[in-house]
C-alpha cells in the first residue's frame, strides 16, 4: 500500500478527532475516580445521554412544549447537556454512589454499571440501535479548512481545539488554582481537609456531577460526527477504559495525554494495518502491563 | 454443609427434566456453572473479573468449531473447549493480576473485547451469526445425544440432560473440593489481608493466576456445555452483557456463598424466560435488580439467609 504522507497525516488527524473524545472521557474519569474513588462505569451511557439531550433538544422540546417552532441549537446544547447530565450524575451521587463510600470500592463500580445498562436499555427501546443523525451542525462549521499538508473538516478542527481547550482548562483549575488545591488535598486526604471545615461531601457531589458533564459535553460534540445511538457509550467506555489502565488515573496530565496519543495511534494503525484499528489499544494495554504494570502516569499504591 | 441436602439437591437434579421444561433446566445448569466458576474468582479470591463472558463464550466457540467442523465426540468437544478457556485463563490472568482492585476488573474487560473482536472478525466463527446447527452428536461415539423420548407427549433430550447434569456436578465438585482445601484457604486470606497473606510467606501472585484458571477453565466447560445444548455459539456469549449477567447472578444469589450461584442464576434466568415477552426492556430489569442489589442487599438472597440462620451456606 502507498504510505503516502498525505494519508498518513489525514488518519493520525482524524485519530486525534477520536483521541479528544478518549482524553474528554479518561479525563472525566480519573477526576471522579480520584476523590470517590470508584471508576464510574456509567461513564459512557452519560456521554450518550449528553448526545441525546442535544439530539431531542434539536428535534422533539419544541414541539413537547408546545412551540413546534423551537428547536435547541447546537451551541445552547454544548451548555444545557453538560448541564441536564450533570444535574442527572449530582442526582446519582446523592441518592445512591454516597450510601456505598464505607464498602469495597467495586460496589462503586458494579452500581454504575447497573445504572449504565439502565440508561442504555432505555434508550434502546426508543430509538434506533443504528443511530439517528444529528442535523443542528452550525452553518459555519461546514466544510473544510486547508491545514497545508491536507484538508480538513471545519466541524472536527473545531472539536479538537475545544476540547483541548476544555481537558487543559480542567487541568489548569486542578493543578494552579486554590479551589483545585482543596480538589487535591481531599484526594489525599479527604479526613484532614474536613478537619479544616471544607465541606467535603458537596465537594465529592459537584465532582462527580462536572465529571459526567464533561462525559456529557464530549457527547454534544460527537453527535454531527457519528450518528446518535443507544450504544455509543458501551462501545466508547471499554476502549476509555483501556485508556486509562494504560494512563494510569493517577494524574490528570497523563489522562489527557495518554487519550490524545492513543486516538491518534489508532489512526495511524488504520492506514498501516486497517483490521488491527479497533483492537489496538487493547494490544499496547497489554504491552504496557508487561513493562509497567502501573501504567504510563501512574504509581504504584 | 448437610449431607441430607446435598442429596436432595442430586435428587431434584435428576427428576428434574421430568417435571420442568428440560432446555431451561439445562440452561440453568449451564449458566449455574458458569456463575460456580465466576463466585470462585470473586466470592473466594476476592477478584472481579468484568471479562469472563471470553472464556464462556470463546470455549463455546472452540467447542462448536471442533465439533461441527472438526466432527469430534462431544466429550471431546467440550474437553477442547474447557483447555483452550483454560489457556485463555492463563494468558488473561497473568497479566490481569499485574494490577489491583478496580483495575483488575477493567484490564479482565479490556482483554475479553479483543476475544469478542476476534469472534466477530475471524474466518471461522461465522461473524455476526455465529456458529450455528452444531451437533449434539454421539458421546464416546456410542450414545446418542440428539436422541429424544416422549415425556407428557413432548419430546425431551434426556441422554443430554444427563450428560450436562453430570458435567456440572463434576465441575461443582471440583469447585467444592478447591473452595475446601488447604488452596482454597489460601485464597481466602488472600481475600482477607492480601498484605498478610504475603508476609506469611505466600507467593500470593501464584495462588491467584491458579484459582483464575481454575475459574476460566469451569467457565469454559460451562460455555462448551451450552454450545451444546442450543447448538449455537453466539457473539452475546462473548459480549460484556454476559460478563455483566454472570457477575449479577452471583451478586444476587450472594458472593462467597457455595449456593449463592445457583440461586442467582436461577433468578436470573426466570426473569429472563418469564419476562422475554418485555423484548428489550430486560435490560433495564436487569440494570435495576444490579443497582437495588448493590444498595439493598449486598451479601445477596443466601448471604442474607445465611445471616438469618447464622449459618455459612
Amino acid at each position: 500500500m502507498e504510505l503516502s504522507f498525505q494519508t498518513v497525516m489525514s488518519q493520525v488527524m482524524l485519530g486525534l478527532n477520536n483521541g479528544v473524545f478518549y482524553a474528554i472521557l479518561s479525563l472525566g474519569l480519573a477526576v471522579i475516580f480520584g476523590l470517590l474513588n470508584i471508576v464510574n462505569f456509567a461513564h459512557g451511557a452519560l456521554y450518550m445521554l449528553g448526545a441525546y439531550v442535544a439530539l431531542l433538544g434539536f428535534t422533539s422540546l419544541g414541539p413537547l412544549i408546545g412551540m413546534p417552532d423551537f428547536h435547541l441549537n447546537y451551541w445552547a446544547a454544548l451548555i444545557v447537556a453538560p448541564l441536564v447530565v450533570g444535574a442527572v450524575g449530582i442526582v446519582i451521587e446523592k441518592t445512591m454512589l454516597s450510601r456505598l463510600y464505607k464498602f469495597d470500592h467495586l460496589y462503586g463500580l458494579l452500581l454504575t454499571f447497573g445504572l449504565a445498562l439502565i440508561i442504555q436499555g432505555v434508550f434502546t427501546n426508543f430509538f434506533n440501535v443504528s443511530g439517528d443523525p444529528y442535523e443542528a451542525k452550525p452553518e459555519i462549521l461546514n466544510g473544510a479548512v486547508n491545514l497545508g499538508f491536507m484538508m480538513f473538516p471545519k466541524y472536527r478542527l473545531w472539536v479538537i481545539c475545544i476540547s483541548l481547550l476544555v481537558c487543559f482548562g480542567t487541568w489548569y483549575v486542578i493543578e494552579r488554582t486554590k479551589l483545585g488545591s482543596f480538589l487535591r488535598a481531599g484526594t489525599e486526604n479527604p479526613e484532614l481537609v474536613k478537619a479544616f471545615g471544607v465541606n467535603v461531601p458537596l465537594m465529592i457531589t459537584l465532582t462527580y456531577g462536572y465529571g459526567v458533564a464533561l462525559a456529557a459535553f464530549a457527547g454534544v460534540l460527537a453527535a454531527p460526527i457519528y450518528s446518535v445511538s443507544p450504544v455509543m457509550g458501551s462501545e466508547m467506555i471499554i476502549t476509555v477504559f483501556a485508556v486509562v489502565v494504560i494512563g494510569g488515573m493517577g494524574s490528570i496530565m497523563g489522562s489527557i495525554i495518554t487519550g490524545l496519543l492513543l486516538g491518534m495511534v489508532e489512526g495511524f494503525t488504520k492506514v498501516v494495518y486497517a483490521p488491527a484499528s479497533s483492537t489496538v489499544i487493547f494490544l499496547i494495554m497489554v504491552v504496557v502491563l508487561l513493562v509497567k504494570p502501573a501504567g504510563l502516569f501512574g504509581r504504584e499504591s | 454443609m448437610s449431607k441430607s441436602l446435598w442429596i436432595i439437591l442430586v435428587v431434584v437434579g435428576l427428576v428434574a427434566p421430568f417435571i420442568v421444561y428440560p432446555v431451561f433446566m439445562m440452561k440453568l445448569l449451564c449458566f449455574a456453572l458458569f456463575a460456580c466458576a465466576f463466585n470462585l474468582l470473586l466470592g473466594y479470591t476476592g477478584l472481579l473479573s468484568f471479562g469472563h463472558a471470553a472464556f464462556f463464550g470463546g470455549a463455546s466457540y472452540v467447542t462448536g468449531y471442533l465439533v461441527k467442523t472438526g466432527g469430534l465426540t462431544p466429550e471431546l468437544g467440550i474437553l477442547g473447549g474447557t483447555l483452550f478457556a483454560a489457556l485463555l485463563g492463563y494468558l488473561v490472568g497473568s497479566l490481569a493480576i499485574r494490577r489491583q482492585g478496580i483495575y483488575f476488573a477493567m484490564i479482565t474487560l479490556a482483554l475479553a473485547q479483543i476475544v469478542y473482536f476476534i469472534a466477530l472478525k475471524a474466518p471461522f466463527t461465522g461473524g455476526e451469526d455465529g456458529l450455528q446447527g452444531i451437533p449434539r452428536g454421539k458421546l464416546f461415539g456410542m450414545i446418542d445425544l440428539g436422541q429424544t423420548y416422549s415425556i407428557g407427549g413432548s419430546p425431551v433430550a434426556l441422554n443430554l440432560y444427563y450428560f450436562i447434569f453430570a458435567l456440572f456436578c463434576l465441575g461443582f465438585w471440583v469447585i467444592y473440593r478447591t473452595i475446601n482445601s488447604p488452596f482454597g484457604q489460601v485464597l481466602k486470606a488472600i481475600r482477607e489481608n492480601e498484605p498478610r497473606a504475603v508476609s506469611l510467606g505466600y507467593k500470593v501472585e501464584r495462588f491467584k493466576l491458579m484459582a483464575f484458571v481454575i475459574s476460566a477453565a469451569l467457565a469454559g466447560m460451562a460455555g462448551s456445555m451450552k454450545s451444546l445444548v442450543f447448538q449455537l455459539a453466539s457473539l452475546t456469549d462473548v459480549s460484556w452483557h454476559t460478563s455483566g449477567e454472570v457477575v449479577l447472578m452471583t451478586l444476587l444469589g450472594g458472593v462467597g456463598t457455595v449456593l449463592g450461584p445457583l440461586v442467582g442464576a436461577f433468578t436470573v434466568i426466570t426473569l429472563q424466560s418469564e419476562l422475554s415477552s418485555v423484548g428489550s426492556w430486560i435490560t433495564v430489569i436487569i440494570g435495576v435488580t444490579f443497582v437495588v442489589c448493590v444498595l439493598l442487599f449486598r451479601r445477596g438472597f443466601v448471604g442474607e439467609l445465611g445471616r438469618l440462620l447464622k449459618k455459612s451456606l
